[in-house]
């Protein structure tokens, strides 16, 4: 199904990944709370798990997807009560790409630094 | 010149699937693709099937996948595209035979919407008067040939067949943003279904597909603003 769509057929394609992907998390994250009924050695021992480098680097993941997530809802949200910004809307797109890219330089740096000893 | 044109066949009578077909053909960096179609038919392979009529962007008979992107065969040069240039049928309409899709759904979208005039009132002696500005509100999705390029690039309408697609909801933005008619007590219902405007994403692969050059994005984006509005009310 190969369609060469514009920037608006791939940022909701990124949307819906990140959607899912964020409610993956989402559902773990309910998973690895509701472990704190095998009492709290058990919990410290799974939880401990979020410590591994691997987990800090997707954790940095799941931040972007949140991030570009809300920032495309905004972007389609502008949109479609402003239906005259649809002239713009591969300007906004890339308004979106560049506040994700700002916002993103500094997270992904203070969340990796300790796991990387920056 | 000589041009690498490769089709997406189906012949229903002998082929369970579709297949790629190759030809090589001779063209001007200047020509149109359905002048490519036209000497694949007339000179290599007349069992060819594709639509074609005013050959002029008019009609919306030649509406097919070209590189990737849905636009009408007579409106593309062959200098635009890089070579080889790929063909398939539209997507999301079953194909009837090579470039030749089923439309019927479509075109019963569109009535669906009623695209005609509606009024109570009586017929005036002359025309029915209308100030530039009000023309001027509906002026983009007048444009509209019903080439169905809008609603088979959209992602929307390939997930659900049900669909209105964008096609029907510009024809029917036609006639609700219309100061003469009154019928929007009666369309308004058909695009307010699960199967109307709410299942648009905003991907604007239609605006994008579109020969005409509407704005189709903004035109659903308004529909959806009048449902808003009137529910509101």
């Amino acid at each position: 199904m190969w369609y060469r769509g514009g920037v608006g057929q791939w940022s909701w394609i990124l949307h819906r990944v990140t959607g899912v992907g964020v409610l993956v998390f989402l559902c773990l994250h309910i998973l690895d709370t509701f472990l704190i009924i095998l009492g709290p050695e058990q919990y410290n021992h799974i939880i401990a798990l979020y410590r591994v480098p691997l987990f800090r680097v997707m954790e940095v993941g799941l931040f972007a997807s949140v991030l570009f997530h809300a920032l495309n809802g905004v972007r389609i949200i502008l949109i479609d009560f402003w239906v005259d910004l649809t002239r713009f809307q591969r300007r906004l797109f890339y308004a979106e790409v560049a506040c994700f890219v700002v916002v993103m330089i500094p997270v992904a740096y203070l969340m990796l630094r300790p796991v990387f000893g920056w | 010149m000589l041009v690498d044109v490769r089709i997406k066949r189906f012949r229903p009578e002998q082929d369970a699937q579709p297949r790629w077909a190759a030809y090589r053909v001779e063209a001007e960096p200047t020509d149109r693709v359905l002048d490519a179609l036209n000497t694949v038919k007339w000179r290599h392979d007349g069992s060819l099937a594709f639509r074609r009529s005013c050959a002029h962007g008019i009609c919306g008979s030649d509406a097919m996948m070209i590189n990737g992107r849905n636009r009408l065969a007579c409106k593309v040069l062959i200098r635009d595209l890089r070579p080889p240039i790929v063909i398939e049928p539209m997507r999301g309409f079953p194909v009837a035979k090579d470039l030749i899709v089923d439309m019927d759904g479509f075109f019963a979208k569109y009535r669906s919407v009623k695209p005609y005039l509606i009024t109570e009132e009586p017929a005036p002696q002359a025309e029915r008067p209308q100030s530039p500005e009000q023309r001027e509100r509906f002026e983009d999705t007048t444009k509209c040939i019903l080439c169905g390029a809008c609603t088979t690039s959209c992602p929307s309408f390939w997930a659900n067949r049900e669909y209105l697609g964008p096609a029907a909801i510009v024809q029917a933005h036609r006639f609700l943003f219309d100061s003469r008619d009154h019928g929007a007590a009666e369309r308004l219902p058909v695009l307010n279904e699960r199967s109307g405007v709410w299942r648009c994403r905003t991907i604007f692969n239609c605006t994008e597909a579109c020969p005409r050059g509407i704005n189709v994005t903004k035109a659903i984006g308004e529909v959806k603003k009048l449902l808003l509005r009137q529910s509101v009310k």
